[in-house]
């Protein structure tokens, strides 16, 4: 098992059954973070939905955007409601804006130190987080402070 | 344009409940506690039960209006319905629905209802226990972001971020809920009162904005509230609390996937309250007592808020225990316990006790009450909120 920042068990993620979200799953695999763009008017949009919600064109790309953002709100769980979060102890949340990308949204954890102090806005870059022994293989896309922790 | 309202046209005129229970000790069938509950609204409304003719429920309710129509031996069954999503922020929606069936004939009798036994189904403060995730919580799961605290903490910490919220708002919130249930027998919390120094000193769920005695109950018990139109009401044995208004829905991209609802820093009532206030045609300033449904206690504030009662930079001023406590305060709040200390009935209970204070037969009843105010599960979508008023207020 590759090292991650939340113990094995946990749910595992797969592509939807629709097939909407194949690429970014996919992307994230080859160390890509692929979101969805229209082709008719250029808005950025996430989470992945069929449609366009500017101009709902059906016509919603993929396309690679820098792993970059800046943390727009956080929370540390520290009651664990998973069976593998039993032993692990408080753990860091943070969503996390892409202002290169129309200021969409990601949710992962801020890797570092459990009980670090985490600033609304600060500036964080992706880290994908392979799980290469999964039943079906995929790659989690965490964050840490930009110039490292 | 004046026939498109509710307003005065319907009239809750009979509430019941089972025992309200923990998680867990319920010693009836879920589907029991729901008989038990409509049972008991008819008897108080001081009718057949057979004379139910509509169903109204939120959240997937498991007891199915089939089955309890056969169970009571109802002759006619004219109503079903179902709020979609939002889990308990439908159930200001389910009155709404109900009511709606009544005021335009599809039904003459609607029971409002939930049944919820913890203990014998899934309980909502844990993970799914499924191996693998799709769809959203494909991006929330695998990050340990499950439960509801988890799922919303997010929206309160941004919120509290940008207006420069304090957590004693938060304290305050609780402890006015834990001290309306000392008054009141019917709360699991009765005889369980909350100091500030043990909310202080009580754990984090989610730091940093749910400590334990921010976070509702997970409970076993039932409620339910009758409806009939305006005019049979004042044949019947009750005061009627009649609806003014009620909204639903929720604002721009509110339900996007992987938190990206446009206005995130929200209870998600931003549109939906001023619709309500629009149809009952009354102001915040004119509600005599407020029951807000107590997800988090994150999630009163932001709905209290939103719903026009303070600005977002007066919260730490306006939510203090003496403003939020019955029967004097500025405008007391969940008079019964509510979710955090009556019974997590998925805010039915809420219901129940607004109409209660237009009767005038609170436990923690306030002077005089006209009107009341109930906001459903906030931070969900979609949402619903409502107001009751006494006759006086037509």
């Amino acid at each position: 098992m590759s090292e991650s920042y939340l113990p094995a068990g946990m749910p595992a993620p797969v592509p939807a059954g629709d097939g909407l979200d194949v690429a970014y799953w996919e992307g994230t695999r080859r160390g890509e973070l692929m979101v969805q763009r229209c082709g008719g008017c250029g808005t950025w949009q996430w989470g992945p939905e069929w449609m366009c919600h500017n101009c709902n064109s059906f016509d919603v790309g993929w396309h690679q955007v820098e792993g970059k953002g800046l943390i727009y709100s956080w929370e540390r769980p520290w009651h664990p409601v998973h069976p593998a979060l039993k032993e692990r102890g408080r753990y860091t949340a943070v969503l996390v804006e892409l202002p290169q990308a129309g200021n969409i949204r990601m949710v992962g954890n801020l890797l570092g130190p459990d009980d670090q102090d985490v600033v609304i806005g600060a500036a964080v870059d992706a880290v994908f987080e392979p799980h290469d022994d999964a039943e079906t293989p995929y790659t989690l896309v965490q964050w840490n402070l930009s110039g490292g922790t | 344009m004046s026939e498109r309202t509710i307003r005065g046209k319907v009239a809750a005129v009979g509430i019941g409940e089972s025992t309200y229970y923990r998680h867990g000790q319920s010693p009836d069938a879920e589907f029991v506690l729901a008989l038990q509950a409509i049972m008991r609204a008819a008897e108080d409304a001081g009718i057949d039960a057979k004379e139910i003719d509509g169903f109204a429920s939120y959240s997937n309710d498991r007891s199915d209006p089939s089955r309890l129509s056969a169970a009571l031996g109802i002759p006619d069954l004219k109503f079903a319905n179902m709020q979609f999503g939002g889990g308990g922020g439908g159930v200001a929606a389910a009155v709404a629905n109900g009511a709606a069936a009544v005021a335009c004939g599809y039904a003459d009798c609607v029971v409002v209802f939930r049944a919820l036994a913890q203990g014998q189904f899934r309980r909502f403060g844990q993970g799914a226990p499924d191996p693998t995730v799709s769809g959203d919580a494909a991006y929330l799961a695998p990050y340990g972001v499950m439960s509801p605290a988890q799922k919303y903490g997010m929206r309160a910490t941004r919120f509290m971020h940008e207006y420069g919220v304090k957590n004693d708002v938060l304290r305050a919130i609780a402890m006015a809920s834990y001290q309306h249930a000392q008054s009141n027998p019917r709360a699991v919390m009765h005889g369980r009162p909350l100091d500030a120094e043990t909310y202080d000193n009580s754990r984090w769920i989610v730091e940093p904005i749910n400590r334990l005695f921010d976070c509702c109950q997970e409970n076993d018990g039932a409620a339910a509230m009758i409806l009939v139109s305006a005019e049979r009401a004042k044949d019947l044995r009750q005061k009627p609390a009649y609806l003014l208004g009620a909204a639903q829905g929720s604002d721009h991209r509110c339900g996007a996937g992987v938190l990206n609802a446009t206005n995130f820093a929200s209870s998600s009532f931003a549109t939906v309250a001023p619709r309500l206030y629009e149809t009952a045609g009354v102001k915040p300033g004119d509600i005599d007592v407020l029951q807000s449904y107590e997800n988090f206690t994150t999630g009163v504030m932001m709905a209290v808020v939103e719903h026009g009662f303070c600005e977002p930079e007066e919260a730490n001023e306006f939510f203090t225990l003496d403003n939020l406590s019955a029967p004097t305060g500025r405008v007391p709040l969940n008079t019964s316990g509510g979710n955090l200390a009556e019974c997590y009935m998925h805010g039915l209970g809420l219901q129940l006790e607004a109409v209660r204070q237009i009767r005038g037969e609170s436990c923690n009843q306030v002077p005089n009450v006209k009107l009341a105010m109930n906001i459903a599960g906030p931070m969900v979508t979609p949402v619903s909120s409502l107001i009751m008023g006494s006759e006086e207020t037509l």
